[in-house]
């Protein structure tokens, strides 16, 4: 193998899994180590600077962060990274002075964002202290989009959202709040220097099956009834149930449900349980609000008694994997009904368009997405910007947090006349942590504690009062504990071929053997003869450039503590323990 | 702010035929210099007794004392340990193998211990021929009272201090084959790929097995002028062949071209493997390796490797005809076998 060019910003970047898989690329254990130190402000800052909304995603983030953990590789259960944000959140001071100003005079450019969801605000939050005038468009009477409208108040409190929120709006924002755009071609006339769309996924999937029109107002679709509930338009809803759908949407319907006066409710989803899309965490609280999951029911009709809904009837069905594809195949059994009062029905949302004229300059492809380039965001009109689920189709709160950082750092580009493939490349800083002998500045005992649990709201009491947060976030001795679990491996083991005198004591010491000393190869044939077998493809190999004995450092990244007992243990400093800087550059 | 070793292993480590990993044979951290050649030769030590699987339990760790000697302490957490009296450790070992020949002996040693203070007790041990593996790891100096330069020195090394040593070394593999040891061999602490399989050797050997490990110290003898350095060593290292210990159960797939390998059965059924072997060499003809050793010496080089083997060799216990079993599972009627025996002793005797 060559010599691994560590001089790549993306090198180190990597080993920092968390960091890496977060859309946003927020500096994950720079704000943990924050947080073990009682700084909750500035770890507040860290995150705020790059997902926007902290205190929002540190209760409801999807966390792609959370399965790259490495900690989750060498024992049970990663860090909550995902639940240390919001302990830095509801901690944090007044942060107001450490928010961006905005310049006494504009810059002359008016940007138009449609939508107020998080895409929308993200790149308000970028341009607005650029000089750029923001002019927000949303149909609702609040700023937020499905934050506010798709996320029930019990995991996510009205004050935290409009917290933060408000943090943008307040930065000069001109909002045109129940305002909605039906027409693309009357923005583009208003001459604005550039349009951003984060409209999101608005329009929910229905299910046609017979019966359906008859069963009339008791089938909901999901995410407008969660909408209708989050305005206060709906008050309840029936004693018996079904909610139809296995992601995170029919948990937040089965779930309000129940607080809304579902005292039978029924998660019913066609595919095995194992393959629910909903993230564990949600499908686990559900549960625990007394909701059973019925999977392998595949909905056949909607059943009227008397011209009203009294249930639906299902078709049981096994999977079959053949060849990596799963089919449903009926399992012979009888057709099972179940009863209900309402049905909800969560399989799925779709983008939709229809305000956007054919003749507006912005192509879409055949299946009514806009043509939007992967990079910079920028539809065939090059004016018009997309973001959030609205770009690519439904993902989730933090990559549209990641669209708005990158849609905001095209539309400065596109507004000075500059290249917007010419991306600004990231603010890297890599810095040696050692104090003395045994004395690093950051903490490297790993501990041996197991995840620890958030404790939760009494479910009585919970069930009763629909704005009553769950979730009521660690106390600061077990947030302390929970950060002190990170193993801080954005402190990088950093090799210096020249200083090695090749007295292996590196390799002797390494807790979980990452470290060998031996003849070049072949990545795929290196990785065989490695102290340790290097299993983990998606991990890299650190190697140096050959030695003195004709051998190469070989370092398999996988499983490294970064305890740093490598850098204790070497003679002559060749390995060295320093911290990785890494965030992602900003418009402007 | 810390320097203890974290609890976590990686969860994919090899294990050998009794399910245990290396973990199993870990010991203490230890608490040398940072990269002491000692540590090295603890890894190595460590390593050997995984990959025969040996039991922690059925080996016996015994040292002197020196930097050398506080080692067992880092390595085989679960064996026996027993850090004795300067120079005094062959006695120990004598006496523990004597009363129980089940075990493995390890001994370990540094150049002060040995070439010093317990040079008596060394070469008698030799003369002996105690079933026991005797490491000593040679740095030339003394390193636990800040690096005087010790026996094994070599005339016109230079210490770190500058002063230029004018003392002829004891070369303790030479005298180990002068005194009719039947194992002797001689590595290097940075080359694991030659110790492991060395002291595996050892292990499988049945009769008193000798390794000089030229182990170099970090804080005290690792400048130039020193031979003892990690720099001067690589050098001027000549390795006498490479050398394998093969399982009894493994087959034997590879064969040599004839003068360039060859295997040596053990006891056991094991096997010692023996390839690339220098010109010449005849791992079995103890005159053939004095001789070596000495060019070598008289080139400058550090002849490493398997130095001399003979295979037909009877310990100690083999010597005094002692008894087959440990003391320990002697029973009352195995010690005092009664008025008849002594009846027929006393008859002898007349």
């Amino acid at each position: 193998m060559k010599p691994t060019d560590t001089k790549n910003p993306e090198y180190f970047h990597k080993v920092v899994d968390c960091q890496y898989a977060c859309p946003a690329h927020t500096p994950v254990p720079e704000y943990i180590r924050l947080i073990s130190a009682g700084k909750y402000t500035e770890a507040y800052m860290i995150n705020w600077e790059s997902n926007v909304f902290p205190g929002v995603l540190g209760r409801t983030c999807d966390r792609p962060c959370e399965p790259a953990c490495r900690r989750g590789r060498i024992e049970e259960e990663p860090v909550a990274i995902c639940r240390l944000k919001r302990v830095a959140a509801d901690n944090k001071d007044d942060v107001r002075a450490f928010m961006p100003g905005i310049p006494s005079e504009m810059n002359g450019k008016r940007i138009a964002l449609i939508g107020g969801g998080p895409a929308s605000l993200t790149v308000a939050r970028d341009l607005a202290p650029l000089g750029y005038e923001i002019h927000l468009y949303d149909e609702h009477a609040a700023g937020g989009g499905m934050m506010r409208s798709q996320i029930p108040s019990f995991r996510l409190p009205d004050d935290v959202l409009n917290e933060e929120v408000g943090y943008i709006l307040d930065m000069g924002i001109h909002t045109h709040f129940n305002t909605y755009v039906s027409s693309m071609n009357e923005i583009l006339e208003k001459g604005y220097d550039a349009v951003f769309v984060g409209t999101g996924a608005p329009r929910g999937r229905d299910l046609v099956l017979p019966g359906r029109e008859e069963a009339g107002k008791n089938v909901h679709v999901g995410i407008e009834w969660l909408a209708s509930v989050a305005f206060e338009h709906t008050h309840k809803i029936g004693k018996k149930v079904i909610v139809l759908g296995g992601g995170n949407t029919a948990m937040d319907c089965c779930r309000t449900s129940r607080r809304l006066g579902g005292e039978e409710v029924k998660v019913v989803v066609r595919s095995p349980f194992a393959e629910m899309k909903a993230s564990p965490w949600e499908i686990e609280d559900a549960m625990h609000e007394d909701i059973p999951i019925l999977e392998n029911h595949v909905p056949k009709a909607y059943v009227i008694e008397n011209g009203k809904l009294v249930g639906m009837t299902f078709e049981k069905v096994k999977a079959v994997y053949e060849q990596g594809k799963r089919t449903l195949v009926p399992s012979g059994e009888p057709e099972v009904f179940i009863e209900a009062d309402d049905v909800l029905v969560a399989v799925g949302q779709q983008n939709s368009f229809p305000w956007i004229e054919r003749d507006s300059g912005v192509d879409f492809d055949q299946w009514g997405m806009p043509l939007v380039d992967a990079l910079t965001h920028q539809s065939t009109n090059q004016r018009v910007f997309f973001g959030g689920d609205a770009a690519f189709g439904p993902k989730n709160v933090i990559t549209a947090v990641a669209h708005g950082h990158q849609v905001a750092i095209s539309i400065d580009l596109y507004c000075k006349g500059e290249a917007l493939t010419e991306r600004p490349a990231p603010f890297t800083n890599l810095v040696s942590k050692k104090m003395g002998i045994h004395e690093w500045s950051y903490d490297n005992d790993v501990v041996n504690d197991q995840r620890f649990i958030v404790p939760q709201a009494e479910k009585k009491a919970a069930l009763s009062d629909r704005k009553l947060e769950v979730e009521l976030g660690f106390d600061i001795q077990t947030a302390i504990k929970e950060a002190h679990r990170c193993l801080n491996c954005d402190v990088q083991t950093v090799f210096e071929k020249d200083k090695c005198i090749e007295c292996d004591a590196c390799v002797d010491i390494c807790p979980t053997a990452c470290i060998t000393f031996t003849v070049n190869g072949e990545e795929a044939e290196l990785r065989t003869r490695l102290k340790a077998p290097a299993l983990n493809l998606t991990q890299d190999l650190y190697v140096s450039d050959t030695l003195p004995t004709q051998r190469v450092m070989v370092k398999d990244e996988d499983v490294c503590l970064h305890c740093g007992l490598c850098a204790e243990r070497c003679p002559t400093s060749a390995w060295d323990m320093q911290q990785y800087l890494y965030k992602v550059t900003k418009a402007g | 702010m810390t320097y203890i070793r974290p609890k976590f292993r990686h969860p994919d480590l090899p294990k050998n035929d009794l399910g245990y990993t290396t973990r199993e044979y870990e010991g203490s951290l230890s608490t040398l210099c940072a990269g002491c050649g000692h540590d090295s030769i603890s890894g190595s030590i460590l390593q050997a007794c995984f990959e025969l699987s040996i039991p922690p339990h059925r080996i016996a760790k015994l040292s002197g004392i020196g930097c050398s000697s506080k080692t067992p302490n880092y390595f085989l957490g679960n064996s026996h340990g027993f850090n004795s009296v300067h120079g005094r450790m062959p006695s120990v070992a004598t006496g523990a193998n004597m009363a129980n020949r089940d075990l493995i002996y390890m001994g370990v040693s540094g150049d002060g211990d040995t070439a010093s203070i317990g040079m008596g007790q060394f070469v008698h041990v030799i003369r002996r021929n105690l079933n026991m593996v005797y490491i000593v790891m040679n740095n030339g100096c003394y390193g636990l009272t800040k690096g005087q330069d010790s026996a094994t020195a070599d005339a016109g090394s230079k210490s770190k201090a500058g002063s230029v040593n004018p003392f002829q070394p004891i070369d303790l593999a030479g005298l180990a084959l002068e005194l009719g040891a039947s194992f002797v061999a001689q590595s290097f602490s940075g080359d694991k790929e030659q110790l492991i399989p060395l002291i595996k050797a050892a292990i499988s050997h049945p009769g008193f097995a000798f390794i000089n490990v030229i182990s170099p110290c970090v804080t005290f003898n690792n400048n130039p002028g020193s031979t003892k350095s990690y720099d001067y060593v690589r050098e001027h290292i000549e390795e006498t062949g490479k050398t394998d210990l093969v399982p009894e159960k493994s087959e034997i797939l590879a064969s040599y071209e004839s003068g360039t390998g060859t295997e040596v059965m053990l006891h056991d059924g094991t096997f010692i493997k023996l390839e690339k072997l220098a010109a010449n060499r005849d791992p079995f003809n103890r005159m053939e390796a004095m001789n070596a050793l000495r060019n070598a010496r008289n080139r400058n080089e550090i002849l490493t490797g398997l130095l001399y083997i003979e295979t037909e060799t009877e310990d100690l216990h083999h010597t005094i005809n002692s008894t087959d079993r440990p003391l320990n599972t002697l029973e009352e009627e195995d010690l005092c076998p009664g008025s008849a025996v002594l009846a027929e002793i006393n008859e002898d005797l007349r």
